[in-house]
């Protein structure tokens, strides 16, 4: 019945707009070179891979296909900036640039031309505030919602009190590591452990004197806010000074396979946080497996399947597509703007029954995006890295952030953010 | 036979001392005008304002600056970078603490704050030079950019340490900000760009120009002819970080937006702006733009040829583009080895001879 409510809209839109190509263009800002690159291929090959997958099995979303435009922004910002200013005149439906730093170049840019822009688990927390940004998302989860269920887990290890911790955040020194801060510092003040933050400058090949400090200081939990090649270091560098890996919590950027590899046995039990489930025990892998690899259609070397980021990517591009499908029932064409797209996005709802039914059976945790609230659910669980099999496993079920806080402390800084630049923040 | 002196009658002082002596580059010189103030903005797009054309306007600015030092005065830098992270955040603090204040005044002031904070690193430059120079003011880029990123009060305490750029407007015209119009933008980083020009080709010809010159050529010599080091050698720095703080100022108020001092002003970007030098030709205003223009606009292009042109994947293209830049770095300087100016000069000797060689 739906489909053929679809496919009825689909032909009236086809009759009616006759010479516009028809297509849906979601561009990929995607960094396969420089230091960064251990993280980006994998979230691109992902987020490729799905999309291939959606044009050949079903034709593309509500039967128009989806056209990708690649760009390479080598994590830099002035790269991310001119690869956005490339695409924006081509209605990209939604633009995921997988950069902290991008994103805030963004963020006052995509609002301008209203593009549909996500973060994923990145960029700018406060804009899970939806009325001061309207054109941002970042559901599932945000950075602080990170912070905040690394230490509700330690809590939970803890038999509920952290009283005389010494915490320790080793961070990329960017707007991404420092992202956390605000709200581990309030937590520290909240359950009485002591934070030391220690800034490692990226890249963050060289970090000796940082992990000469983190053994003076003897830390009972270091949480790492790290990416690209500064995980693999750090990892080896606890190894190094026997630091016990099962105390070692990283953000979800810092905890993929090509970050624990190339330290061999010693990164066993290394733990870090994740907004989604891992492995490829999803029937949406077979189909991967059969309408794109067997295709010889899977992005870049084909090598990243299965992987912790790769997972990562599909999961975005499942998120966008699956906002695509309420943006175009919303909008009762196919052919949708990127206006329409924003607000499928504002509409989306993740079920337990579409994520069975997509393939994804508790992927992730379930979620609604609303006007108010363009953060999701904020939960995440934790995953134990195995050296002997090679794998990931989940060692939690889902943890839920303290989002009383949370709200508490973007309502501030979105406050922040509106004053400075004249928004009236309003539901558009 | 169009390029050439014969017939062109100098008859004042003035004109025997002008910029561009030869008639034909006098032409050329208000043709260029005239197409970058009234043809360009009309054939402006937003792609090529945004990712090619005010980059390069601003990075001219910066490599100017850093050629008045290096090129003019003999003193290498390798702190360009932190000097333009002082002048983007003098920008943001000024802006935020005076929001009526227009912005061309901000981005000037910038560039006076910088100044002061370049003769304060320019002090050792007294007793030491050469490569001792410049490690001690690569100890300014590191100390000035773990400045920006440590104390709150540079950042307006925000949670990230990123600085972001409120909407500001000159003569009613929106110059700052995403609803900045490509053409405002344009026109600011233009006027910037010619205005500085023009003030770095008339300080270095005039007598400021000749003691830093002298100082470059012989520190020694330069002393007992009476030129005094100090105020050659800090005025450099004065000078020079001016412009370096100017293209600063832009580069975080009108080009990014948003910047965060270590990624946009590391010590990366200082080496860039001394490879611009150092290939556009040193002690040369026409090299600061070749050079900038070599390694700002010829990797986009690369890549517009590349990727969108020949269709191939972007990350096969993106490593091709460093290897090429690579190779034409090194053939550009076995051909010439002071850079592409010198390459021009030659071009021009030749030129005023042609067809007649003998």
């Amino acid at each position: 019945m739906k489909m053929t409510k679809i496919a009825a809209l689909v032909a009236a839109a086809a009759i009616a707009t006759p010479v516009v190509a028809q297509d849906l263009h979601f561009p990929m800002l995607n960094y396969r070179t420089g230091p960064f690159a251990p993280g980006g291929i994998p979230f691109a090959d992902g987020y490729q891979d799905y999309l291939t997958l959606i044009n050949e099995r079903d034709g593309g979303i509500g039967g128009l296909p989806i056209r990708t435009t690649e760009c390479e922004t080598a994590y830099n910002t002035e790269r991310g900036v001119e690869c956005y200013e490339s695409i924006r005149g081509d209605s990209p439906l939604i633009v995921q640039p997988l950069s902290t730093g991008i994103t805030y170049q963004l963020i006052p840019r995509v609002t301008e031309d209203g593009v549909p822009l996500h973060t994923m688990g990145y960029g700018r927390t406060s804009a899970m505030e939806g009325e001061t940004f309207p054109w941002v998302f970042n559901y599932p989860a945000n950075y602080w919602d990170g912070a905040s269920v690394a230490i509700n887990y330690l809590l939970d290890q803890n038999d509920d009190s952290l009283e005389g911790k010494k915490i320790v955040l080793i961070y990329h020194n960017s707007a991404y590591g420092r992202e956390p801060i605000p709200t581990l510092q309030n937590l520290s003040e909240r359950y009485g452990f002591e934070l030391v933050e220690i800034p490692v400058d990226s890249p963050g090949q060289e970090q000796s004197s940082q992990w000469l400090q983190i053994r003076r200081e003897r830390p009972d939990y270091v949480i790492m806010w790290g990416w690209g090649v500064m995980n693999a270091v750090a990892i080896q560098e606890a190894a190094n000074i026997r630091f016990p890996m099962e105390n070692f919590i990283g953000i979800w950027w810092s905890g993929s396979e090509n970050d624990v590899v190339p330290v061999g046995a010693g990164a066993d039990g290394y733990t870090a946080l994740t907004f989604h489930g891992v492995g490829t025990d999803y029937p949406v892998y077979d189909d991967i497996q059969t309408y794109v690899v067997d295709r010889g259609l899977a992005a870049g070397n084909g090598d990243q399947i299965g992987s912790a980021v790769y997972s990562r990517g599909l999961y975005a591009a499942m998120l966008a597509v699956e906002a695509a499908r309420t943006a175009q029932e919303l909008a009762g064409h196919a052919q949708i703007t990127p206006a329409e797209m924003r607000a499928g996005m504002e509409a989306l709802s993740i079920s337990e029954e579409r994520l069975a039914e997509l393939g994804l059976p508790n992927f992730s945790a379930p979620f609604d995006v609303s006007c108010q609230n363009h953060g999701g659910s904020g939960a995440a669980m934790i995953q134990q890295w195995d050296a002997d099999t090679q794998t990931w496993s989940l060692i939690t079920d889902w943890i839920d952030s303290d989002r009383e806080l949370i709200g508490e402390l973007a309502t501030a800084d979105a406050a922040a953010y509106a004053a400075e630049n004249n928004i009236t923040p309003g539901c558009l | 036979m169009l390029y050439r002196e014969a017939g062109d009658f100098k008859t004042s002082y003035a004109s025997d001392n002008q910029t561009f002596p030869i008639r034909f580059d006098r032409t050329a010189y208000w043709a260029v005008m005239a197409v970058a103030f009234l043809l360009v903005p009309m054939v402006l797009t937003d792609y090529w304002a945004n990712s090619i054309v005010i980059p390069f306007l601003i990075y001219v600015i910066a490599a100017l600056g850093l050629n008045i030092l290096i090129g003019y005065t003999g003193l290498l830098s390798l702190g360009t970078a932190a000097f333009m992270a002082v002048g983007a955040y003098s920008t943001f603090k000024l802006t935020t603490a005076f929001p009526e204040m227009p912005i061309y005044i901000v981005f000037i002031l910038s560039g006076l704050v910088t100044s002061a904070v370049g003769v304060l690193f320019g002090l050792p430059s007294l007793k030491i030079k050469g490569f001792y120079l410049a490690v001690a003011t690569l100890a300014a880029q590191f100390f000035l950019i773990w400045l920006f990123t440590r104390y709150g009060w540079f950042f307006n305490y925000s949670s990230t340490g990123q600085i972001s750029m409120p909407e500001r407007t000159m003569f009613g015209v929106v110059i700052t900000g995403a609803s900045a119009s490509s053409t405002a933008v344009y026109f600011t980083c233009l006027i910037f760009t010619v205005a500085m020009a023009w003030l770095a080709r008339n300080l270095t010809r005039g007598t400021l120009g000749r003691t830093w010159m002298a100082i470059r050529d012989m520190d020694i010599a330069a002393e007992i002819i009476g030129v005094n080091p100090l105020i050659a050698k800090l005025s450099s720095f004065a000078v020079s970080s001016f412009f370096v703080g100017v293209a600063g100022a832009l580069t975080f108020a009108v080009y990014l937006g948003a910047v965060e001092a270590g990624e946009a002003f590391g010590i990366n970007k200082s080496f860039l702006v001394l490879f611009m030098v150092i290939i556009g030709g040193l002690g040369s205003i026409l090299g600061s733009f070749l050079g900038a223009a070599f390694l700002v606009v010829l990797p986009v292009l690369l890549k517009l040829l590349l990727v969108d042109g020949l269709g191939w994947p972007s990350d096969l293209a993106r490593h091709l583009e460093i290897m090429i830049i690579g190779a034409l770095i090194i053939i550009v300087l076995i051909a010439e080895p002071h850079g592409m100016a010198a390459l021009w000069r030659t071009v021009k000797e030749k030129l005023r001879l042609w067809p007649f060689p003998h």
